[in-house]
């Protein structure tokens, strides 16, 4: 784990500093709420519905034991004893009181984390692989790069005013699992055709109201020049983008209005500029943020498989919980293990300071002290040895944290929605329960298999509804709250974007629907066909038909 | 329709409502209800002065209906900002920050 030097701990206290005395100007009235507003959301403090909420970014989803138990102290004394993990890899608190947020924000900086630039016109929390460092197919730690991208975007002074709001994703795997296609850069390494590590640079994804899928600015960058060509981009989007309508200010915007061919002129012509002069990496820079993230001391053990499998023979639900959460690990004898935010009736993503702090001694007992949040919102133990895994699951059952479902149908993306959220239109969390109430069969779950259901409240699409293999986005209808489906997402290295099944559904009929799109695709799925390959193979109309019947289907089409 | 006054409070965002006095007040059950419209938009510009000197935020006006005696906002946003999430109560534990 990275950790801070003198420089990054100035850095963070000043800031800290800085926004108490912000505070107490709004408070005396010396500030007023319109000049106050972009100054705490720049410190990731927003005023919903209830209350204040401070969202926390957790860099690239890595977080050590430490960490975990500030998180679970700041619920427990500043909030109402929970928090929220979001699909950013951040953490969110939903009832935070102005005058003590400063105090709050000095207790994070302890641990080294932050919430500046978790919100507003910026370089936001660059998130990534959460098993980098850990899979055998990866080709680099992508987290040393997203170190450098954090050193080099936080408080730039170009990039702080940026039109809109400027996401950053980076997979050092082939296979993506940090949803790179929908970022507004999106890194990829690879190997060019003389073996050389490099990036993929992909510009101009997102969701929102206009989803895209982003495009490939250039197929391989040398990662000395990392730095200058992601200035370049956003030198190029800071210059062009819009500024006159919120809606039309992302990189996607200006990406298709120009033309990827056009884009890249200009960023190649801004690239060329910069990458000569002293913008590069210095290499001893890439070894000093590398050596942080250099493996652990991992110990010499056997592979345990064979007795694991005599373990799993013998307990089925063990069984159920390896064959699904427990994922290979590069090192022999050591496993990836997730814990699932996504329990029935548990609302996804949300966890207790309680279960905060046990998840932080479970981490110091069975994963080296460190864990990660991915952007499905669950928990990841990346060093757990095989010979625990069964102790583990014991333990992890009695926090509710051992469901077996990462990547079945219940495994939902859930935004916080109406129930929180000032930008919502509808309620998420309730769609998710109703889902999981609906779907309780572990085993049918089980040969379902894989099935992403994202569920946003609103078209900003904080639940990723777009890339869903079911997308759910609420919307209101004369002050009722609808649903309207959309099938065929996917935000891996295959990305796609859903699309719309029919007219939107009342919610108690979303179980039902859902129901009708599963029971079809089991009908028609040849073999161990995935349901997004069905989908792709076969199409929408089959789909409608189970959900709306065959009447219906030509009022939708 | 009848009407009251919402707005958060600025030194912890907890949301309150405008109570018959002009104080504010943090249950919609105690809150001021306005009949009249002439009347809720004159406590209005007394909520916004209250912007002014930094006691609120964002206060606006709300429709409600009365029914038993509770008072309903209309709505689904509404309900959620008068009765909290529908969801997960339970979670809400008795903590030093649950003090609203």
């Amino acid at each position: 784990m990275y950790r801070y030097d003198e420089f990054d701990h100035k850095l963070v206290q000043e800031r800290v500093q800085q926004f108490r005395h912000q505070v107490k100007r709004r408070l005396s009235g010396e500030l007023t709420e319109d000049q106050f507003k972009p100054l705490r959301l720049m410190n990731g403090l927003y005023l919903q519905l209830h209350a204040y909420m401070l969202r926390v970014n957790v860099p690239y989803g890595a977080m050590t034991s430490r960490q975990m138990r500030k998180f679970a102290h700041v619920a427990r004394t500043y909030d109402r004893g929970f928090g929220h993990f979001t699909t950013r890899q951040n953490i969110q608190y939903n009832w935070i009181k102005l005058e003590e947020t400063p105090d709050l924000l000095a207790e994070l900086a302890e641990v080294e984390v932050t919430g500046i630039q978790s919100s507003g016109n910026c370089v936001r929390n660059i998130t990534s692989d959460h098993y980098a460092g850990r899979v055998k197919d990866e080709l680099a730690d992508p987290r040393i790069y997203c170190e450098l991208l954090r050193q080099y975007t936080v408080l730039h002074p170009e990039f702080s005013f940026l039109p809109r709001k400027f996401k950053i994703a980076v997979t050092g795997s082939p296979k993506d699992r940090a949803a790179v296609a929908l970022h507004d850069i999106g890194l990829r390494m690879h190997l060019n055709d003389s073996g050389e590590l490099g990036f993929e640079v992909l510009v101009g994804g997102g969701q929102g109201r206009t989803p895209v899928i982003a495009k490939t600015i250039r197929e391989w960058l040398s990662p000395e020049h990392l730095m200058a060509y992601v200035e370049a981009i956003l030198r190029v989007y800071n210059l062009n983008g819009r500024r006159d309508n919120i809606h039309k200010a992302r990189i996607k915007i200006i990406v298709n209005q120009f033309g990827i061919d056009r884009y890249r002129e200009l960023v190649d012509q801004e690239f060329d500029r910069i990458k000569g002069n002293i913008r590069g990496i210095p290499e001893a820079e890439i070894q000093r943020i590398k050596a942080y993230f250099s493996p652990p001391e991992y110990e010499e053990l056997p592979d345990f498989t064979d007795k694991l499998s005599m373990l799993r023979l013998a307990d089925k639900a063990f069984d159920l919980w390896v064959s699904s959460n427990v994922e290979e690990h590069k090192i022999r004898g050591y496993a990836i293990v997730n814990l699932t935010l996504k329990a029935p009736d548990r609302v996804p993503g949300d966890i207790t300071a309680t279960a905060m702090d046990a998840v932080a001694d479970l981490a110091d007992e069975y994963s080296l002290g460190e864990m990660r949040v991915n952007h499905r919102q669950n928990l990841v133990f990346v060093d757990v040895k095989q010979v625990d895994l069964h102790s583990l699951w014991q333990k992890l059952g009695l926090l509710e944290l051992a469901t077996p479902n990462l990547g079945q149908l219940t495994d939902m993306i859930t935004c916080p929605g109406l129930d929180y959220c000032n930008l919502a239109n509808a309620r998420s969390i309730p769609v998710a329960q109703d889902i999981n109430k609906h779907f309780v069969d572990v085993d049918r779950l089980v040969a379902i298999g894989d099935f992403t259901v994202n569920i946003s409240g609103c078209m900003n699409a904080c639940g990723h509804h777009h890339v869903g293999n079911v997308g759910i986005l609420g919307v209101d209808k004369h002050g009722t709250e609808f649903f309207q489906l959309t099938l065929g997402g996917s935000s891996d290295e295959g990305a796609s974007l859903g699309d719309r099944l029919g007219r939107a559904l009342p919610q108690e009929e979303v179980p039902a629907a859902i129901e009708a799109i599963v029971d079809t695709y089991m009908d028609i799925r040849e073999d161990d066909e995935r349901f997004l390959d069905t989908y792709r193979r076969i199409g929408m109309a089959p789909f409608k038909e189970a959900v709306y019947g065959s009447a219906d289907t030509k009022v939708v089409a | 329709m009848s009407q009251m006054i919402i707005a958060n409070r600025l030194i912890d965002g907890l949301v309150i409502y405008m109570g018959p006095k002009g104080e504010w007040v943090g249950s919609i059950s105690e809150g001021a209800v306005f009949e009249d419209e002439q009347d809720a938009q004159r406590w209005l510009v007394v909520a916004q002065q209250e912007v002014e000197d930094s006691v609120v935020v964002d206060p606006y006006l709300i429709d409600i209906d009365t029914e038993d005696g509770k008072r309903l906002p209309a709505g689904a946003r509404e309900t959620i900002r008068a009765f909290g999430p529908s969801v997960r109560t339970d979670l809400l534990e008795d903590t030093e920050g649950n003090r609203g």
